[in-house]
């Protein structure tokens, strides 16, 4: 154990903390930026989601590194453990790229069997 | 089982002359248990990974999607529309339990059975707090919805329009692009009270109430709803159309887009929704299940002594911490991409 009990056990308190202010931060940010909470105020799209997107990336990093230990781990189990894990950032460009291909794909469709309508 | 111990022990006479890979040293400084159990959650990982990426390459490849904050806003025993809250609540109930289980993992490495017991108590009673959280989840999108696996009745506006009245005549209920909407579904096999569920939704007035009757009693919006309608069963009515399964499909005329001017009626929304829903948090669901399993047998091994005699610090505490952290951390994303984005 890299630490002694009572510091071992602040720091699950402070980080509990971080994940519950984060986690309602999120909310907020989802609810104000479409306009629940202030009215007719909104976020542009993308801002909001990026801000969600890197605020559960902490949460993420705070759960691994602090909850699930790994900070104070040997850096040979750190890394064979995350490095496959960035391989799941180039499956996200790859995939979401398909599936925007796949939208172009139905607007070709649709378009096509229109034409053959007014044919 | 009891392997555990010794390997642990090792680690405190191998220092001398044996290097990392001359054998009985342990080069990451953990037991092969916690090192596998670490192994496995990055399989795990990728598993739910390669779910949710094909949520989001389904979502990319859709015209309109059903927006979340609409489609998440019940709460038990509140009327209206509460976005979000519920599983807002529910996020901080696993939370929490992560938080209960790091302390009995503390408690744990100073050997202190009782704490460990108290606190995997906790834990579990959070884990049950979740599922039980996540059952009232599913029954209300099953049995007050109407969703399943291939029928999803929340579909999205992709242009801006209004509603039609009773009589057919244009409402002065109008709706925006990207505004969700549910459709709901009448009772059709109710004999004499053929009526419909509740009314159609509009933006932000969607009581969701299971009694129709009970809705029109206090349905007070004013912006021009027709609550509380008498559908006859399936058919084309003036303002909707029931279809043979009792869903009711609303009519409305968009004010713009291609069919600017032409009465239509709302379509079900994509139809893998309902499919990516229930498959992923059914697997989430089911991971806090299993989790809550290990915590038992090993809370009654913790009770029993087992983990005092082999002196490792409750290494198996620690062992099902790892995964009940880890379903936490999923719950992360899970939570990010089907309700918040």
């Amino acid at each position: 154990m890299a630490h002694d009990y009572t510091a071992a056990k602040k720091i699950a308190t402070k980080t509990i903390l971080i994940l519950a202010v984060v986690t309602v931060l999120e909310v907020m940010v989802a609810l104000t930026g479409k306009g629940y909470i202030v009215e007719g105020w909104y976020m542009t799209p993308w801002v909001m989601n990026i801000t969600m997107i890197a605020m559960s990336l902490y949460k993420a990093y705070l759960i691994v590194y602090e909850f699930m230990h790994m900070k104070y781990e040997a850096k040979g189990l750190k890394l064979s453990v995350i490095l496959p894990t960035c391989l799941l950032i180039w499956a996200v460009i790859a995939f979401l790229y398909e599936g925007t291909a796949w939208k172009g794909n139905r607007d070709t469709v649709d378009e096509r069997s229109k034409i053959e309508v007014v044919e | 089982m009891n392997t555990d111990t010794t390997d642990i022990k090792h680690s405190d006479h191998d220092t001398t002359a044996n290097g990392s890979w001359d054998g009985a040293a342990l080069p990451f400084r953990v037991g092969y248990g916690k090192l596998m159990i670490w192994y496995f959650l990055l399989s795990d990982a990728f598993t739910f990974a390669g779910f949710l990426i094909a949520y989001g390459t389904l979502r990319f490849s859709m015209a309109s999607w059903p927006v979340p904050d609409f489609v998440f806003s019940t709460f038990p025993f509140l009327e209206g529309h509460h976005p979000l809250l519920f599983v807002t609540f529910m996020t901080f109930v696993l939370l929490f339990s992560s938080f209960t289980m790091i302390r009995a993992v503390q408690e744990g490495h100073r050997e202190n059975r009782r704490g460990v017991a108290i606190w995997m108590g906790l834990t579990i009673l959070g884990g049950l707090g979740f599922l039980g959280c996540q059952a009232w989840e599913w029954t209300t999108l099953i049995g007050k919805e109407h969703m399943s696996l291939t029928t999803n009745p929340f579909g999205t506006h992709t242009e801006a329009g209004v509603y039609l009245n009773a009589d057919g005549t244009p409402s002065d209920e109008t709706f925006e692009a990207g505004d969700t909407y549910l459709i709901h579904r009448m009772h059709l096999s109710g004999g004499h009270d053929a009526h419909a569920d509740a009314h159609g939704g509009g933006h932000g007035e969607d009581a969701h109430a299971a009694d129709a009757h009970a809705e029109e009693a206090h349905d007070d919006h004013g912006d021009g709803h027709h609550g509380g309608h008498d559908y006859a069963g399936p058919g084309d009515y003036p303002d909707a159309m029931v279809d043979e399964r009792g869903y009711i499909h609303r009519k409305y005329i968009p004010s713009e887009g291609e069919l600017a001017g032409v009465t239509v009626h709302e379509s079900f929304g994509p139809k893998a929704f309902g499919a990516l829903f229930f498959f992923i948090t059914g697997f989430h669901g089911f991971h806090v299940l299993s989790g809550v399993a290990f915590l038992l047998v090993i809370l009654i091994n913790v009770l029993s002594g087992l983990y005092v005699e082999r002196r490792n610090g409750n290494e198996m505490v620690e062992k099902i911490g790892l995964y009940w952290h880890f379903v936490d951390l999923v719950w992360v994303f899970v939570f990010l991409v089907f309700y918040l984005l």
